[in-house]
């Protein structure tokens, strides 16, 4: 079989899935039916209001475990439906993308994509675009190619072990069918998004994930805050969409096409055409924009923290492992750009160019700056948080931001071995909080956990193993994907990132071991009912949680450096045919960096991981309040005050966004269009009534009077001469006589 | 086929005629009688669907043309292009959907009230089959009078004021116009003021008017459009002159809503489509400024204030049914967008997104009325946690919106998207600001959709809801259906108006040659590199 012939059932099979849990959710839940059946006929009526109840119980906490005390409400036969048909729907994808990866391979042995059209989308005609009258077509069209296999491989099996991890998570959940539902639309939306062979196909799957990441966090939607949170994703997000659909119809207006294939190999046989005037460039910091609304980075990154409300399944598998990547590979997708870009300005301004004037020239420049400052901003926020959700969220975004240095930096083979390891190590990591959350019945507060370690022993090795590989450990699949980043970094001459990113680095490991402390070792620091209720989750998650540990231990394998192996990077080889030359004159010189300087640069940062593991596990050592970071605190209450209260990014973005710019000027606006637009019409309403009121008086005085005034004055005028209408014939004849007379005598004069 | 769409026209007149001897208290074969009329006219409209000479160019089929008024040359004449024939399409499916969703809210002079929807069906399949001036404007009045009663008579509490204020403001726009078809009549005979007539014999001929575009000197042309704009644009109606539609429609019965969103508004742009932009192109393009924004400058202008204008009063209105209308005004200004960025793409994208907005503001106003019907209120904080309480109708509320603020595979975004991209490649800066509207848009809708279903259920009332009901499900069925089938496949939709498109276009190509023609003439030593440099550079060099 082809590989052509797979591509669309990839994402197909989870829409089935979405089809069949959704449809089935409504029929089971809705009241629906003839208006005289009796209310509550359907035997839900109790079960809505006991589970209203218990989710206000639980505010301000991803609410598992609410459920415990009413399972019995889910219908028995529709669970099994669910439990089966979204796993098995994820899984399919699996399975064809797998046979996807290997057709193609056989057919192009990896060295080029193949792409499927399936039919026309958009069809808009001829247009003047900026470089001549061009036919514009948009298609529905899937490719696959190294990039989109590793993609779409890594997407379908994580997604695939969270279905299954999701059976027992959710278990008790009144709203099983339809978590279900969305999950399987999320996994459509997110393969439609790195399959698409152009950049409306990935605009489809960008704005599915989206979408499915708004209805995710909002899941439990009688709580405020969850509907709060699923609103600000999904606006923040259109924030950066707006970004990204201006990207794209930048390429549209460039090339007149939006496919991958067609715009990149004009783009790298003509940059110079391109690139003139910062056009390249203008288009890929658009891009980038969306990026940053999708993957969490400064200033769009406020939804993600938010974004825990959602169910922990769902925190691992959207918000760390699959959709906030996307925007990493959105980048990496579009590398022919911004390398055009770095070039461009390269040769406008020269090597030594001033970091402003980089800034506004060089888009790749901008990805690794906004990439290295999210990683350490985010970071130091982490320190202070002490909801377990809420650190690896910012970890999360710190992690993201190390992907954009690595692309920012040319090495878009870096960022992405980065999202292929982090994947693994923090989807197990979420995993695992979800484990302990699902321990401890709901508890995320890490003050109130703590001495876990032997009563959740798979989920504390799983994340323990996790918490090495993201702190850089040597070995393991974080150590050499970061390393691969901050060498890069180095190398292509961003030495203050780079120290930046190294500083990063050790805070990382810094609170990830505070995450671990905190929560396994120690005292318990709950109640002893807790204490008694805490049990270790069913296989059906901790099997995905080793799985996952396991790929946290040997994803790094893939990228092994050459500088260790003396052979060639199997993952940097893997993705060459991604990043196809550029016309000549335009391909940067390569860095080579000698063996000694790779060594020391993996050497320091493995120093100064191994000091920030140091300094977690002195710090958080002993029964609690730790004594040294209360100390530090302490003495640095300002400081504190900042990074535990987030540096009130929130607040500022709510004060000036939400309440000024939106309700105040709304409400401003609104209070304009009443008052003068409407007040316009209205106004010339009253005058044209007043002046009718006018017209009607004037009528009444002047018109109608100097009528009846003539009537009148004709009236008294003749009323002297009623006398003569006497009724007598002589009076008559003599008049008449008379009158005659006259006539002839006025003939007379006038002939 | 000839017939055929005065068969359209008359279908219905004669379902009204039929109704007038149905006993009043009659409601069920009333309300079945007008199913059945509006229904067979729908059916009748479908051959306008499968007509393959839209898709082939851009000619009127299904031509009538018989001597009406001899000595003024008005004519009873009628055709079709694709442009006209979907808007037809979406007339007869929404006047059909809305008689469907008035069995149960229309509870007083249903015989009346089932005798104007009638009415109404036919002023609006009239106008948009009338290819003669007179009869169009004929049919343009007609169609006020049946709306005047129905927010009139079934309305709301200010009905009265909503009635008049949205007659005597759109009647003022179609005065104007009037004006501008009479000077446009006399100069293509014997004069008007001081520009020569064309010495042709008197007709109202819209075809013929067409033709003669570029032989009317444009400054003419710059006045008769900015006469036609005004009955338009208070039809369309854009900023600021949009102020009847938020009383017009909050205080209308829900089928009232649904034919005023859907159709009466695009009445307005149709006008713009298929009289302002073909007519006068030279008008259109001409350099001329007034405060420094040419006649596209201005256009465009209101539109992209009415975006975002619009978007941002909708996020603060209590009551839904007025924040969906004042969604309305920034849809409309995407129209308009697209129309005046006068490349296939926006043109197109524009057409395509008045079907848009008839599917999914008229899918939210019948969303709006079934929870009305329960609540008697259209308050927003009087919900909350609906979706508990109703999952489908959640579920339907939830798709409808999403095809409304432009979500992918949805038909919104395939509007939005494609007038985006043809205003994109003409200024960058108009798309970017009409960016904003899509922000917006997705922030007040979730944010309507956040405070009626999700949370607790606050109020008592609200927990003896019932959820939707087959025929409620089966009213917004179709309309769903649409908009799927336009945001997977939109592609007949777009055959349907391509050719008729690119004939507008066209024209104004060759109108803007025109304009410029005379500078570049002056400045003719480096005109030709700097004209080809100008459509490469303009784009992007500030």
């Amino acid at each position: 079989m082809k590989a052509e012939t797979f591509l669309p059932w990839i994402p197909l099979f989870p829409f089935i899935g979405f089809l069949i849990n959704g449809l089935l959710y409504l029929v089971s839940h809705s009241k629906m039916g003839d208006k005289d059946a009796p209310k509550g006929s359907h035997g839900h009526g109790e079960g809505h209001d006991s589970h209203g109840h218990d989710a206000a119980s639980h505010d301000g906490h991803d609410s598992h475990g609410g459920g415990h005390g009413h399972g019995g409400h889910v219908d028995i036969p529709f669970k099994a439906v669910h439990s089966l048909v979204g796993p098995i729907a994820s899984g399919l994808s699996c399975l064809f993308s797998l046979l996807a990866i290997l057709a193609w391979w056989q057919e192009t042995g990896g060295h080029h994509e193949i792409v499927v059209k399936l039919w026309t989308w958009v069809p808009a005609g001829e247009n003047l675009t900026w470089f001549g009258a061009k036919t514009l077509e948009f298609d529905v069209a899937f490719r696959i190619d190294p990039l989109t296999a590793l993609m779409i491989g890594f997407v379908s099996f994580i997604g695939t072990l969270i279905h299954v991890y999701s059976v027992g998570y959710m278990g008790h959940d009144e709203g099983y069918g339809r978590f279900f539902a969305y999950l399987n639309l999320f996994m459509f939306s997110m393969l439609v998004l790195v399959l698409g062979a152009n950049l409306g196909i990935l605009f489809v799957g960008w704005e599915g994930v989206g979408l499915c990441s708004y209805l995710l966090i909002g899941y439990y939607y009688q709580k405020d805050f969850a509907a709060d949170a699923g609103k600000k994703a999904f606006v923040m997000n259109r924030i950066g969409d707006v970004g990204f659909i201006l990207g794209l119809f930048a390429c549209t207006a460039m090339f007149g096409t939006i496919d991958f294939t067609k715009m990149f190999e004009a783009a790298a046989k003509d940059p110079g055409t391109y690139a003139a005037g910062g056009a390249v460039t203008a288009a890929c910091i658009a891009l980038f924009i969306g990026a940053c609304g999708k993957s969490a980075q400064i200033p769009l990154y406020v939804w993600l923290p938010d974004a825990m409300a959602g169910p922990t399944p769902v925190s691992a598998l959207i918000h760390a492992a699959t959709m906030v990547t996307a925007g990493v590979y959105m980048v990496a997708r579009c590398n022919v750009l911004f390398r055009i870009s770095h070039e461009w300005a390269v040769k406008t301004l020269g090597e030594n160019a001033s970091v402003f004037a980089m800034l506004t020239h060089d888009a790749s420049y901008v990805v690794a700056v906004v990439g290295g400052v999210t990683a350490f901003f985010a970071a130091t926020i982490g320190l202070a948080q002490t909801d377990i959700k809420k650190v690896l969220a910012y970890s999360t975004v710190s992690q993201l931001g190390y992907m954009f240095l690595g692309c920012g930096s040319l090495a878009f083979g870096a960022g992405m071995f980065h999202v292929f390891t982090h994947a693994w190590f923090k989807a197990c990591l979420f995993l695992g909080s979800g484990s302990v959350i699902h321990a401890l019945s709901g508890e995320q507060e890490m003050t109130r956990m703590g001495g876990l370690k032997n009563l959740v022993p798979h989920t504390y090795r799983t994340m323990f193993i996790s918490t090495l590989a993201i702190a850089g450990v040597p070995f393991l699949s974080g150590f050499f994907s970061k390393d691969a980043i901050l060498a890069e970094t180095f190398i292509n001459g961003h030495p203050i990132l780079w120290a930046l990113a190294v500083l990063t680095a050790g805070l990382t490991a810094f609170y990830m071991f505070r995450l671990v402390k905190m929560t396994f070792y120690g005292e318990f620091r709950g109640t002893k009912e807790e204490l008694a209720h805490v049990h270790e989750s069913p296989a059906t998650m901790t099997i995905p949680l080793w799985i996952l540990a396991g790929g946290a231990i040997v994803a790094g394998y893939l990228g092994i450096p050459k500088f260790i192996l003396g052979k060639e990077n199997a993952w940097e080889k893997f993705l060459e045919p991604i990043f196809p030359p550029l016309a000549a004159g335009w391909m940067p010189e390569p860095h080579h960096a000698s063996h000694a300087l790779e060594w020391g640069l993996m050497m320091t940062s493995v120093v100064v991981a191994g000091i920030g593991i140091a300094l977690g596990w002195a710090f958080y050592s002993g029964a609690y309040p730790f004594a040294t970071p209360g100390k530090i605190a302490g003495a640095l209450p300002g400081l504190y005050r900042w990074v535990r209260n987030k540096y009130f990014v929130d607040e500022a973005y709510e004060w000036l966004f939400v309440d000024r710019l939106i309700k105040k000027f709304g409400r401003f606006l609104w209070e304009v269009d009443a008052r003068f637009v409407d007040g316009a019409v209205n106004g010339s309403r009253h005058l044209t009534v007043g002046g009718a009121h006018v017209s009607s008086w004037f009528d009444k005085v002047f018109v109608d009077g100097a009528v009846n005034g003539v009537a009148n004055v004709l009236q008294t005028a003749w009323r002297g001469h009623r006398s003569l209408q006497s009724g007598q014939t002589q009076g008559y004849a003599l008049a008449m006589t008379f009158g005659i007379f006259g006539l002839v005598c006025i003939y007379l004069i006038l002939s | 086929m000839s017939g055929l769409l005065s068969l359209l026209i008359f279908t219905p007149l004669v379902g009204a005629i039929v109704l007038l001897f149905v006993p009043k208290e009659k409601s069920a074969v009333l309300q079945w009688a007008t199913t059945f009329f509006s229904g067979v006219t729908f059916v009748l409209s479908l051959p306008l669907w499968f007509h393959q000479g839209f898709r082939q160019n851009g000619d009127f089929y299904f031509r009538e043309d018989i001597d009406w008024i001899p000595s003024l040359g008005a004519r009873y004449s009628l055709g079709v292009d694709g442009i006209a024939a979907l808007l037809i399409l979406l007339t007869t499916l929404l006047t059909f959907i809305s008689v469907y969703c008035s069995f149960t809210a229309i509870q007083k002079r249903e015989k009346e009230y089932y005798i104007f929807l009638l009415l109404l069906e036919v002023g609006m399949i009239g106008v948009f089959c009338a290819l003669d001036f007179f009869l169009f404007y004929v049919f343009w009045e007609v169609m006020l009078v049946p709306m005047y009663f129905l927010i009139g008579v079934w309305g709301g509490p200010r009905k009265l004021y909503a009635a008049i204020k949205f007659f005597l403001y759109t009647l003022f726009g179609s005065v104007i116009m009037l004006l501008g078809i009479i000077a446009l009549y006399f100069v293509n005979t014997t004069g008007f003021l001081w520009w020569q007539g064309l010495g042709n014999s008197p007709t109202f001929d819209i075809l013929h008017y067409h033709q003669i575009a570029s032989q009317l000197p444009a400054d003419l042309q710059i006045w008769l459009f900015w006469a036609f704009f005004l009955g338009f644009a208070i039809k369309v109606p854009m900023f600021p002159f949009h102020t009847w539609l938020p009383d017009a429609h909050v205080e209308a019965p829900t089928a009232g809503s649904v034919i005023l969103a859907g159709v009466l508004l695009k009445m307005g742009t149709y006008g713009f489509v298929r009289f302002s932009m073909p007519m006068f192109p030279d008008g259109i393009q001409s350099s001329a400024t007034f405060l420094g924004l040419t006649t596209i400058g201005w256009v465009v202008l209101l539109s992209i204030v009415g975006i975002i204008y619009g978007s941002m009063v909708a996020m603060v209105q209590p009551d839904m049914k007025k924040l969906v209308a004042y969604s309305s005004v920034a849809h409309l200004g995407f129209v308009m967008l697209g129309l005046f960025a006068l490349n296939n793409a926006g043109v197109q994208g524009g057409i395509l997104q008045m079907i848009n907005h008839g599917l999914s503001t008229g899918g939210l106003f019948l969303l709006v009325g079934i929870v009305y019907e329960r609540r008697h209120t259209r308050m927003i904080a009087d919900y909350g946690g609906l979706s508990h309480q109703m999952p489908i109708y959640a579920t339907l509320f939830m798709i409808i919106l999403l095809a409304s603020i432009g979500l992918p595979l949805l038909n919104g975004f395939i509007g939005e998207f494609t007038i985006l991209v043809g205003a994109f490649i003409v200024n960058w800066r108009w798309a970017a600001w009409a960016a904003l509207g899509i922000v917006l848009g997705a922030a007040y809708m979730l944010w309507l959709y956040q405070r009626v279903f999700f949370g607790e259920i606050k109020h008592e009332e609200n927990k003896e809801l019932q959820d939707v009901n087959l025929r409620e499900i089966l009213t917004l069925a179709p309309l769903i259906v649409l908009c799927f089938w336009i945001g997977l496949y939109p592609k007949p939709f777009f055959e349907m108006t391509a050719k008729s498109t690119e004939k507008i276009v066209a024209a104004n190509v060759a109108a803007k040659a025109r304009a410029e023609a005379p500078r570049m003439a002056t400045a003719a030593p480096k005109a030709a590199p700097a004209g080809a440099v100008a459509a490469t550079e303009a784009p992007r060099g500030n």
